[in-house]
């Protein structure tokens, strides 16, 4: 009987975007350097639940032996170097949850494609080698550059669930115990200096399979679940619903043969950034100020209801405004209604701050090249195309120990805070408050690579 | 175990999965009808293609897919499936191009090896001269990651030179859902909308939606011999060998493609329902069970997606 054969109804279920939603998909990544084990851990996991099918493990197997490695290092270049490039994407369920894996390079050169798998991920599992930590005399530890630099680069991009793994702790013998135990400190003392909320910290063997499928208990004096279980329970990353209402049109749809035009003849396509939007709340739309009332509501299958934040809708509008692809509908709290909030329970959310065409951001840089001041970019917001000058570099940021450097350029692979004017103004919101609203990408106007990734400050 | 007692166990995790990647699958198709001029659909009459084209219609209403369904014929497709694509385009209303590998060894832009050679993987040279001729600048796809590993590390929106190459080692990276769609000219995008679902997830997306797909799928009985392993069906263009069995055989087809190399696999499943039970119970991949010509080479599709494969 294979894992997946007996799926069963989730304990609860409470609806997709609720913080305690476990029956979604949990997309997951994992990080840690070279030869920490992370392909292995991968292998591990498909091979023990049962998401391995026989021709693939005999493709890996030599001598009976599978190479666990192997079933993630898919390209050529990456068989010939022995390394993983690009980010590589896994699925396998258990009888309660589905995963998507995404297997991010450990090679620092390749830091673009591990923040282009932590974008949208909504837990990370950092790979700590056991073996490769060096003790100092007063019996602690220090972590390896990789760990703190994965880890801060997770955190950066608001991955909720982070998971310290300690791997390879079968190799240190008698001495696991007291490595893991040292080891888990030195991670509690690093995330506390560094402000990452640490789910879990497992002693690991992803060779042996010890805590990665199954639990094993009073291994290394750890009694908690196995990292699978663990997973199993983590929710998908909450739907910003507490902050207004703010939508990016992505297509508009036009009725050509609609003669009735009092309430617009288009429906304005996209996915609900943050907020709520129902029938009857006042909208205005960015960038031409005009405002106007929600007519209809439907979800991406065309089904009328409310639609929260993190998923598609089609919005009608009472009136023929100007709204094109790239524009915002942004909450509009009329007056009436703000005075109406001051006896209310829960006070309608407020209206966004002012646009601006000043904006502070921390930047990872991805481009070969590096980022220099005085450069125009093209930038993205939402489905919004705007360009963007590099007006200032702030500071490099060193993130293996978040000191910051004065800098005249940001190097590839770096990150660092930049200041930038734009020739139209955004809805700028922290990246801390709106993943979506606090995003944009750079993208090179002469190459059109996607250069940096800009999270406002 | 009974195993035909199972799908009632998974229908409440599997549904809420399914919307997911429902949505996930229409955002990108409004995407691409939105951020490019002249996109196409690559449209086999597959079952891939056929769960695209069920996004299509909630995404832009019944009749009114903005961009043509292309189809690029070896010459060797199962005539049931290419009669079900004809059927669907023309259901659809949907604008249907064909462009046959054939017409390009008229050309004299592709030659064979030899007459028996795959046709398969010189679609890849049709299909850059249907982009060409069209000028089209992104080709949605069915293809999905978990067929097999250079896939697993494609990006959906992914960047094509100008001679229909992908560059793995130098991909755009893909942050958040901001996609950049920006295109040099004579350069194109491939877009993969349903990259992140699996084969069970598509079986259980047709149970669901009430999918019809080409007989083909389901079981039949049909001609067959023995080959590595691999049941291969007996047809003009692939008849048995000296000293092989003609076996008539119930089976049915995972996947669909050119016949030179696509193999049936032994079931009596005859519904959608069914397949999700024998999919869950598969001990061997999609391709791992039906395709000759993947198993030459570990790298064999990395270097045809290289050279303009999809």
């Amino acid at each position: 009987m294979t894992a997946t054969n007996t799926i069963a109804a989730p304990a609860h279920s409470t609806g997709a975007g609720s913080t305690n939603d476990t029956s979604s998909a949990l997309r997951f990544i994992t990080c840690g350097s070279v030869d920490d084990g992370k392909s292995t851990l991968i292998g591990r996991l498909l091979v023990d639940s049962k998401a391995v099918l026989q021709d693939q493990l005999a493709n890996v197997s030599k001598s009976g032996e599978a190479d666990l490695a192997l079933f993630t290092d898919g390209l050529s270049a990456e068989r010939e170097q022995g390394i993983t490039i690009d980010v590589a994407y896994r699925y396998f369920a258990t009888p309660t949850r589905k995963f998507i894996i995404g297997d991010a390079p450990g090679h620092e050169q390749y830091t673009r494609n591990m923040v282009t798998a932590a974008s949208s991920a909504h837990a990370a599992v950092v790979l700590v080698d056991a073996t490769k930590l060096k003790w100092n005399v007063d019996g602690l530890v220090d972590l390896l550059p990789q760990t703190r630099r994965h880890s801060l680069l997770v955190n950066l991009l608001r991955v909720p669930g982070i998971i310290f793994a300690v791997n390879k702790l079968d190799a240190l013998g008698d001495d696991a115990t007291a490595a893991f135990a040292k080891i888990s400190e030195a991670l509690q003392a690093f995330a506390k200096q560094a402000g990452i909320a640490v789910t879990a910290t497992i002693p690991m063997s992803a060779l042996k399979g010890h805590n990665v499928v199954e639990a094993t208990p009073g291994w290394c004096g750890y009694q908690g679940p196995s990292l699978l279980a663990l997973l199993e329970t983590l929710p998908v990353t909450a739907a910003e619903t507490d902050v207004p209402f703010a939508f990016p049109v992505q297509w508009v749809e036009k009725f050509h043969n609609s003669a009735d035009t009092s309430q617009g003849r288009r429906v304005f396509w996209g996915r609900v950034a943050t907020g709520t939007v129902q029938v009857g709340d006042t909208v205005s739309i960015h960038p031409s100020g005009q405002t106007a009332v929600v007519a209809q509501v439907v979800n991406h299958a065309r089904v009328p209801g409310s639609v929260t934040a993190g998923h598609g809708a089609g919005i009608t509008l009472d009136r023929e405004v100007d709204v094109s692809r790239g524009d915002w509908l942004l909450a509009q709290v009329t007056p009436a209604a703000d005075s109406d909030d001051e006896f209310a329970d829960t006070p309608k959310p407020r209206a966004f701050a002012e646009a601006t065409r000043e904006i502070k951001a921390t930047v990872a840089w991805m481009d070969d090249e590096p980022l220099v001041a005085g450069r125009v970019y093209l930038a993205l917001h939402g489905h919004r195309w705007i360009k963007a000058k590099v007006k200032r570099i702030v500071h490099s940021l060193d993130i293996n120990t978040l000191q910051e450097h004065d800098a005249t350029e940001i190097a590839p692979n770096a990150i660092g805070h930049i200041e930038l004017a734009l020739q139209e103004a955004i809805t700028a919101v922290p990246y801390a408050q709106s993943r979506v609203l606090g995003s944009l990408i750079l993208v090179d106007t002469a190459s059109h690579k996607t250069s940096g990734a800009l999270l406002l400050s | 175990m009974n195993a035909m007692t199972e799908p009632t166990h998974f229908d409440r995790l599997s549904n809420q999965h399914l919307d997911a990647l429902e949505e996930e699958t229409i955002f990108i198709l409004r995407e691409v009808a939105a951020a490019f001029e002249r996109p196409a659909l690559l449209f086999s009459g597959g079952k891939d293609s056929l769960v695209m084209l069920k996004c299509a219609e909630k995404a832009f209403g019944v009749g009114r897919i903005p961009y043509p369904l292309l189809m690029i014929d070896t010459g060797h497709n199962f005539h049931e499936v290419t009669d079900f694509r004809d059927f669907r385009a023309k259901e659809l209303g949907a604008e249907l191009i064909v462009r046959s590998v054939e017409d390009s060894m008229a050309r004299g832009t592709v030659r064979l090896a030899h007459p028996g050679e795959s046709r398969n993987v010189h679609q890849s040279v049709t299909l850059l001269e249907a982009i060409d001729e069209f000028r089209f600048d992104a080709l949605i796809g069915g293809a999905r990651r978990d067929e097999e590993k250079a896939r697993a590390k494609e990006r959906i929106f992914s960047h094509r030179d100008s001679f229909g190459q992908w560059q793995p080692k130098a991909q755009r990276p893909e942050l958040w859902t901001l996609f950049n769609t920006r295109l040099q000219p004579g350069e194109h995008f491939r877009v993969f909308p349903i990259s992140n679902w699996t084969e069970l997830d598509v079986w259980q997306y047709i149970e669901r939606e009430k999918i019809a797909l080409p007989s083909l799928y389901y079981t039949h009985k049909r001609d067959v011999v023995e080959r590595k392993g691999l049941l291969v069906p007996v047809t003009d263009l692939t008849p048995a060998k000296e000293g092989e069995t003609i076996e008539s055989r119930d089976v049915r087809f995972r996947t669909v493609g050119d016949i030179t190399c696509t193999c049936p696999v032994e079931s009596l499943a005859a519904t959608a329902a069914d397949i999700v039970i024998e999919t869950l119970q598969a001990d061997v991949s999609e391709r791992g069970a039906t395709r000759m010509d993947d198993k030459t080479s570990e790298a064999s599709m990395e270097k045809r997606k290289k050279d303009g494969y999809f």
